[in-house]
């Protein structure tokens, strides 16, 4: 089977399996021998982290294991989807206490990317609620908490599924009033105007700048803030179903310099108001791009890398700007860029964010952007940031251990559990984990 | 609250259509082989809103075991509103080909057992005088292909079955329900190549739940293999005979 991630770049031949039950998997893994296995979701991370010989598809463990409404504890089986979740949690007025930005990724998934969302400055990543796992490593099925077997759990969340497959997840929710979002959105005129309000809007629940970053000179860094609150108002309402789709791959040239330069000129005015308030569900809210189905086809059959760093608070506006100057220099821009502030880093090995800035990127695939992007992990590492690993397909392994320094405290782990000889992505092997 | 009986409760399918009666708050009867699988379900189903969930582990294939497993399922549900039959296999058809020992088991399990069941089901029902029998059947049924023709075999054995026991249960207000599915995208067909015609069984089961409703007597999912198959029963045999269908 032909598999790739989310970005569409690289492709690999891998044989899938399917597991039912949590006893498939101890099979598998048998069976595999030395061949490299690797979980598998919804395959929304973007490179090459869910690559491997075998890749073991969560897609029927998909089970819920309890719901007590009254304290908000779920655990359900790792292929559960964020969506799914979301139509039962809802109506009895509970919400995931973390979200990214898409409800089309696996709990697994979430768990394994350590993922992040709009309130990562207040509450932390997604495994900040994660109560306890359940993981199937080629040792043996354990449970993992921070009261047992605390390493492996601090290795499992952000671990990019390499300590073994996880077969069950524990998650605590949040109570809401409403699933609505009280949105108030900013219209900044540069990146210092922009950091400055993302500031001042600390104490908001959730925060973040979309950001143009192809304009250059003054209005470098312009944004819309994005902040939110849940609100009283509207009632329950579980979202709607996606209508639209992409139903085929758009032409190369769809996405070049102009139309991008077009898009992101008329998004930034599309607001006239320097400030504006509204209601909104929590669907459009979080998940904007779910309501069009295949939107990665939007970048053509060649794919797209997306580009997320972290730089520490320290780094600042200088970092951000040295950054924004070389991107918007080399003109290949961004579709949608997005720009939050983190709060502090947690203690899991790999786990992404750190307290600093982070900004996402899409861009399409090239040679020159390959090289573009060599060039902005140096800036990065020389700032003492890192790039998320659930979106990278072509970081070194020279630059990984430098951004990730408990990279070898993890791979003594992997060790420990005999997850080094059998679970292994592409991408492990690119990092040299 | 509705009652709902599935007999091959771990298939997608199945799995799917009581997702969504649970839903809705439905008391479900689930029979299927593999224990630990069905524990999950149970659990899902629960979590999911069913008002109760009840199991046993149950192998259509041991015949003299259907009477007490079903008189098990009416003692413990009472009028039953709703019985699905989901459970089967696929056979390897050139295995088939060369064992007649494959091709009767097969038989066996995708037709036979259904036989079995339906007939003490059909007398059950038929004194309570309400309800839907649902069969999964296949459009693999609606002419015999030498890609599948033992599974369509099967499939058309029970397609007749029904037909005529829709016939004999309409004055008795049982509605039999046909229910025949094209491509699915399940553990059973894992190993096929996916195209535009695969469908989601999500998608199927919402397809299937509405049927039920409407009472409708025979239905094809996603609706488009109506028309595909109306083509394929109609091919004049000199063409259908040099096709690889």
């Amino acid at each position: 089977m032909r598999l790739s991630g989310w970005g569409r770049y690289p492709y690999i031949d891998s044989h899938a399996e399917y597991p039912l039950c949590d006893g498939d998997v101890q099979k598998l893994v048998e069976l595999a021998g030395e061949q490299s296995l690797i979980g598998r979701g919804l395959g929304r991370s973007y490179g090459d982290s869910a690559l491997a010989h075998t890749t073991l598809h969560s897609l029927y463990l998909d089970h819920f294991r309890f719901f007590d409404k009254k304290i908000g504890l779920l655990r359900c089986s790792s292929g559960t989807t964020l969506a799914s979740i979301l139509e039962l949690i809802i109506p009895e007025g509970w919400f995931l206490s973390v979200t990214p930005g898409t409800k089309f990724v696996t709990v697994g998934g979430a768990v394994a990317s350590d993922v992040h969302g709009k309130n990562h400055h207040l509450d932390g990543c997604f495994s900040e609620f994660v109560e306890s796992i359940k993981l199937a490593t080629p040792n043996g099925v354990v449970e993992c908490s921070r009261n047992q077997n605390a390493s492996l759990f601090y290795a499992t969340c952000g671990g990019m599924g390499l300590t073994g497959l996880i077969l069950e997840v524990e998650i605590r929710l949040k109570r809401v009033p409403s699933s609505f979002i009280d949105a108030t959105t900013i219209k900044t005129k540069n990146l210092e105007e922009t950091v400055e309000i993302l500031e001042e809007n600390h104490s908001s629940t959730y925060s973040v700048a979309w950001i143009d970053c192809l304009t250059t000179g003054s209005g470098l860094g312009r944004s819309l803030v994005m902040l939110g609150e849940h609100t009283k108002e509207g009632g329950l309402v579980v979202g709607k179903k996606a209508k639209l789709s992409v139903p085929f791959d758009m032409p190369d040239f769809f996405l070049n310099g102009l139309t991008m330069q077009a898009f992101n000129s008329a998004y930034y005015h599309r607001m006239t108001k320097v400030r504006s308030h509204a209601i909104v569900h929590y669907e459009p809210y979080f998940y904007p791009l779910d309501g069009i189905l295949n939107w990665n086809r939007l970048y053509g059959a060649g794919g797209f890398l997306q580009y997320q760093f972290v730089i520490p608070k320290e780094a600042g506006i200088e970092g951000l700007s040295a950054i924004l100057s070389r991107l918007s220099a080399s003109k290949k821009g961004s579709f949608l860029a997005v720009l939050k502030m983190f709060g502090t880093e947690n203690c899991n090995h790999l786990s992404f964010p750190l307290g600093g800035y982070t900004l996402a990127l899409d861009l399409k695939l090239s040679r020159e952007v390959l090289s573009l992007l060599d060039e902005l992990d140096e800036i990065v590492v020389a700032y003492g940031g890192r790039v998320y690993l659930a979106k990278d397909a072509r970081m070194s392994k020279e630059v990984f251990r430098k951004s990730y320094p408990r990279w070898e405290k993890f791979s003594e782990l992997r060790r420990q559990w005999g997850a080094h000889k059998h679970f292994n992505s592409t991408q492990s092997q690119r990092l040299g984990l | 609250m509705k009652k709902i009986l599935i007999i091959g409760a771990t298939s997608s399918i199945a799995e799917s259509v009581a997702r969504l009666y649970a839903k809705q708050g439905d008391e479900i009867y689930l029979l299927a082989r593999n224990q630990g699988r069905l524990d999950k379900i149970v659990n899902d189903l629960r979590v999911r809103g069913a008002a109760d969930v009840h199991s046993a582990v149950f192998d259509v294939c041991d015949f003299d075991a259907h009477v007490s497993i079903l008189d098990d399922v009416f003692d413990r549900l009472g009028e039953v509103d709703v019985v699905l039959l989901a459970h089967g296999t696929l056979p390897d058809q050139s295995l088939c080909e060369n064992s007649a020992e494959s091709a009767l088991s097969e038989i066996k399990v995708n037709a036979l057992s259904s036989v079995s069941l339906l007939t003490h089901l059909a007398n059950k029902m038929e004194y309570v005088g309400k309800g839907t029998i649902a069969v999964i059947t296949s459009v693999a049924g609606d002419r015999g292909r030498k890609s599948n023709y033992v599974y369509g075999a099967a499939k058309a054995m029970l397609s007749a079955f029904l037909e005529g026991m829709r016939h004999r249960l309409f004055s008795k207000g049982v509605v039999v329900l046909d229910i025949r599915p094209g491509f699915v995208d399940t553990p059973m067909t894992k190993d096929f190549a996916k195209g535009v015609l695969w469908a989601k069984p999500e998608k199927v089961a919402e397809g299937i739940v509405r049927a039920i409703s409407t009472k409708k007597s025979v239905v094809y999912l996603p609706f488009f293999w109506a028309g595909i198959m109306g083509v394929v029963r109609n091919l004049p045999r000199f063409i259908f005979l040099r096709t690889s269908l």
